[in-house]
């Protein structure tokens, strides 16, 4: 029999796939070729120029990358550690169970840009309640936004305040979803709640962990909003990411030709990293 | 029959002379926005727009969030689509995106906006997708009354391409109840031997500012700091720093260039003129409040309007909101011009020119342009001269929140600030300010050139830098200087010389 009327069925799929990815991506990879900008609103042919001066002389976009590392890594770890005690504290048998499951999303439910203004309007240090309730007990004012260092952790302590709730969810439904063999045997051998979670729970809990860990890796490589609002990527460059310096070279500065560069670079760089991360957690927490 | 003449007469000469009054109230009834005057006649007056029909028609504005300048367009969108009928759609658009959100469909030779509102140094950028204004508006009368300063802002070798509706400038802001206080005066003159007054130079301005930072000199209970200014990256913290660089570098002896040298293209900005102000800008991060070195216009404005700091500088807004009737410092705040300097660095001699040089700052403002490829041309000019009709401006200025400054000679007259409360001093010395600057021959107007925005976006990273201690203040300006030789190789020096020409004749006073 003929079949070949089969792949009459793909066109749609492969369609959109070409429209929403593909196209894109050739469109940008074809954007970072050309000096596109204010002056020259055109779609030129400057071959690799552009990239030349991304590896050559732009050290600023490199700091933020660096940057963006650090602060992607820490928040992740953080939300990790505290998304998986929450799990942990509201998967047993504990009183308002269901209203501490709730309670915990919330953060998630908010709007980022709108949380981000609340949270500035706490750490201001003049006008905002945090440095005036230290400042009752004898602290500070700290310099929540306007020191380059304290500003880092003022970013982490919103990141992880917004987005550990996702983690919280996502291993809570891991935990929900494990088989309950494992524990009874554990419980019939006498182990400690201790020894149950590094032997049972941790390890059984390893591939959910795997994913949770690298979807927000991804999410949190392409912080922007906290970082746009909260300090705008000040002081100085002290909290500038990749994802807002692109946009800044984009749409502030109208270099569209440079920063397609900057993204697709950004995009092949996350690719190769995030593949070399999901490796190395695979083997470092899943034993055969 | 003399009887009833003289009635006839007293009739018709009592409604001759009440007439405009009786004009008035006809459309400060239906519009309270213009209560104070009423209708003022003129060709883009309420009266003249209620003549026109635009019924079925669409007006599509984009322009700032509400309230600078996004309250008045949207306010005078609403009184326009009831004089005329015309229905009017306005966007608003954070400060930041302005230039891109047009800038996208001109490029693509789109025109979804038929009105576009941004800043006046766009306009080297924006000009070839901007319809010039037309001559009727040009030569009529509320345009006569522009300053020839704002003229020059808005025009391009001649051409109008912005129509004005905004006028600014940098000044200095201060804390009359505390500079002119005898009681200060003397404690001032007792502690460090020095004369507490309206700080001539940036040197006494620092001095004052330390002086007065950190301790409650009003008695409110809270403390007060010594300076309000915008320091946050990204947030036009580079108008700040050209109005700090503007005494130590716009030397009236070396015309040709405060960016660049106009004959080598060779940027100045890390000459010692920009350092020793950068300098000095480092130092001011000890005498604001804290968090000040995040501090954008907004927080400028609400710190010094709130009475937060001894001094502040940058645009009206801040002056105005001081002076509105519910601020805690209304009638306690003075204006005089930007600091100066007892030294001015001559690039040409590669030294130092001693004496007093003071340099007022034309900074850019608020500026709107119509669309080339728009379709209602004619309806959008006339929306641009109703919303700058002298009735609307004369309410729009005096308004803080609004954004709309003075830029015409009729705002210079100390009456129009009195008749909505402020003391007759203080108005005096606000009008007594702005005239001078319009008068100064030794101006420095805004960067207008092919790639403005990357130029400023890397002073302001580089100025940033300094500020947060992240380099010196002559390694930052160094690396801005490399920078601007980087980006004057990609655009072309030639393309930059030539526009920045016409900025340089401005300043040199030849245009």
């Amino acid at each position: 029999m003929n079949f070949k009327h089969k792949y009459v069925f793909l066109f749609p799929g492969l369609f959109v796939l070409i429209g929403i990815l593909i196209f894109p991506i050739i469109f940008t990879i074809r954007l970072s070729l050309s000096g596109w900008n204010s002056y020259t609103p055109e779609m030129n042919f400057i071959g690799i120029t552009n990239y030349i001066r991304l590896f050559t002389d732009d050290p600023r976009f490199w700091e933020s990358f660096f940057r963006l590392s650090f602060l992607s890594v820490s928040t992740v770890i953080l939300q990790y550690i505290i998304g998986f005690a929450l799990a942990l504290m509201v998967w047993r048998e504990i009183k308002f169970k269901r209203f501490f499951r709730v309670i915990f999303l919330i953060p998630m439910m908010t709007t980022p840009v709108i949380m981000t203004v609340i949270w500035r309007t706490f750490f201001h240090e003049s006008l905002g309640p945090v440095n005036d309730l230290l400042g009752n007990i004898g602290i500070g004012p700290i310099l929540w936004l306007s020191d380059p260092v304290i500003a880092k952790f003022t970013v982490i302590i919103v990141e992880v305040w917004q987005w550990t709730p996702f983690m919280f969810l996502l291993l809570l439904a891991g935990l929900l979803s494990l088989p309950k063999e494992p524990f009874l045997a554990a419980a019939i051998d006498g182990a400690s709640s201790f020894r149950k979670f590094v032997y049972v729970t941790f390890p059984l809990m390893a591939p959910i962990s795997i994913g949770a860990i690298i979807i927000r890796l991804i999410e949190a490589s392409k912080i922007m909003d906290t970082v746009f609002v909260l300090t705008s990527g000040g002081p100085g460059t002290a909290t500038e990411t990749s994802s807002f310096y692109i946009y800044i070279k984009g749409l502030r500065e109208f270099q569209m030709g440079y920063a397609a560069t900057l993204s697709f670079t950004y995009l092949v760089i996350m690719i190769i990293s995030l593949t070399i991360i999901a490796k190395v957690l695979t083997k470092l927490m899943i034993k055969e | 029959m003399k009887i009833i003449k003289t009635c006839l007469t007293a009739i018709i000469s009592s409604v001759m002379i009440f007439s405009p009054m009786a004009y008035a109230d006809k459309w400060s009834d239906q519009f309270p926005h213009i209560k104070a005057t009423g209708d003022i006649p003129g060709e883009c007056s309420y009266e003249s727009m209620s003549k026109k029909n635009y019924k079925g028609k669409t007006l599509k504005i984009n322009t700032h969030a509400v309230p600078v300048m996004g309250e008045p367009t949207a306010l005078h969108a609403e009184q326009f689509a009831k004089l005329t009928g015309a229905k009017v759609d306005v966007t608003h658009t954070p400060a930041g995106d302005l230039y891109a959100k047009a800038m996208v469909p001109f490029q693509a030779g789109q025109a979804p906006y038929d009105i576009v509102f941004g800043f006046s140094n766009f306009i080297n950028d924006w000009r070839r997708y901007l319809e010039p204004v037309p001559k009727k508006y040009v030569e009529m009368k509320q345009m006569q009354d522009v300053t020839p300063s704002h003229i020059g802002i808005a025009s391009w070798d001649g051409v109008m391409y912005q129509f004005p509706v905004d006028g600014d400038r940098h000044y200095l802001k201060y804390r009359k109840d505390v500079i002119d206080n005898p009681k200060y005066q003397k404690k001032y003159k007792a502690d460090t031997g020095k004369e507490l007054r309206v700080p001539r130079t940036w040197k006494e301005y620092g001095e004052m500012a330390a002086y007065f930072n950190d301790w409650d000199w009003d008695g409110d209970g809270e403390k007060e700091y010594g300076s309000a200014e915008v320091m946050k990256k990204d947030d036009l913290m580079y108008a700040a720093f050209y109005s700090r660089s503007a005494a130590y570098s716009k030397n009236p002896k070396t015309p040709g260039g405060f960016f660049f040298d106009l004959k080598t293209m060779k940027p100045l900005i890390n000459n010692p003129g920009f350092v020793e102000a950068l300098t000095d800008w480092v130092e001011a991060t000890k005498y604001v409040p804290p968090g000040g070195i995040n501090f954008g216009l907004g927080d400028e404005i609400g710190s010094f309007g709130g009475g937060q700091t001894l001094f502040s500088f940058s645009w009206d807004d801040a002056f105005v909101a001081a002076m509105q009737p519910d601020s805690p410092i209304n009638n306690k705040v003075g204006a005089a011009q930007l600091p100066g300097a007892m030294k001015v660095w001559n690039r040409e001699s590669n030294s130092w020119d001693e004496g007093f040089n003071q340099a007022p700052f034309f900074v850019w403002g608020w500026a709107v342009g119509v669309a080339k490829k728009s379709k209602e041309k004619e309806m959008a000019f006339d929306y641009l001269c109703f919303f700058a009709n002298e009735a609307n401006h004369q309410a729009d200025i005096g308004i803080g929140r609004f954004g709309v400054n003075p830029f015409r000679e009729a705002d210079f007259k100390a009456d129009v600030w009195t008749q909505i409360g402020w003391d007759k001093d203080i108005a005096q010395s606000y009008v007594d300010t702005l005239a001078e600057m319009e008068k100064s021959k030794n101006r420095v107007f805004p960067l207008r050139v092919p790639g403005t925005f990357e130029f400023n976006a890397a002073l302001a990273t580089a100025a940033a830098k300094a500020l947060a201690g992240q380099l010196s203040p002559q390694a930052a300006l160094d690396e801005a200087a490399k920078q601007w030789e980087d980006i004057l190789n990609r655009v072309g020096k030639d393309n930059v010389r030539k526009a920045y020409a016409v900025g340089v004749a401005m300043e040199d006073n030849k245009l």
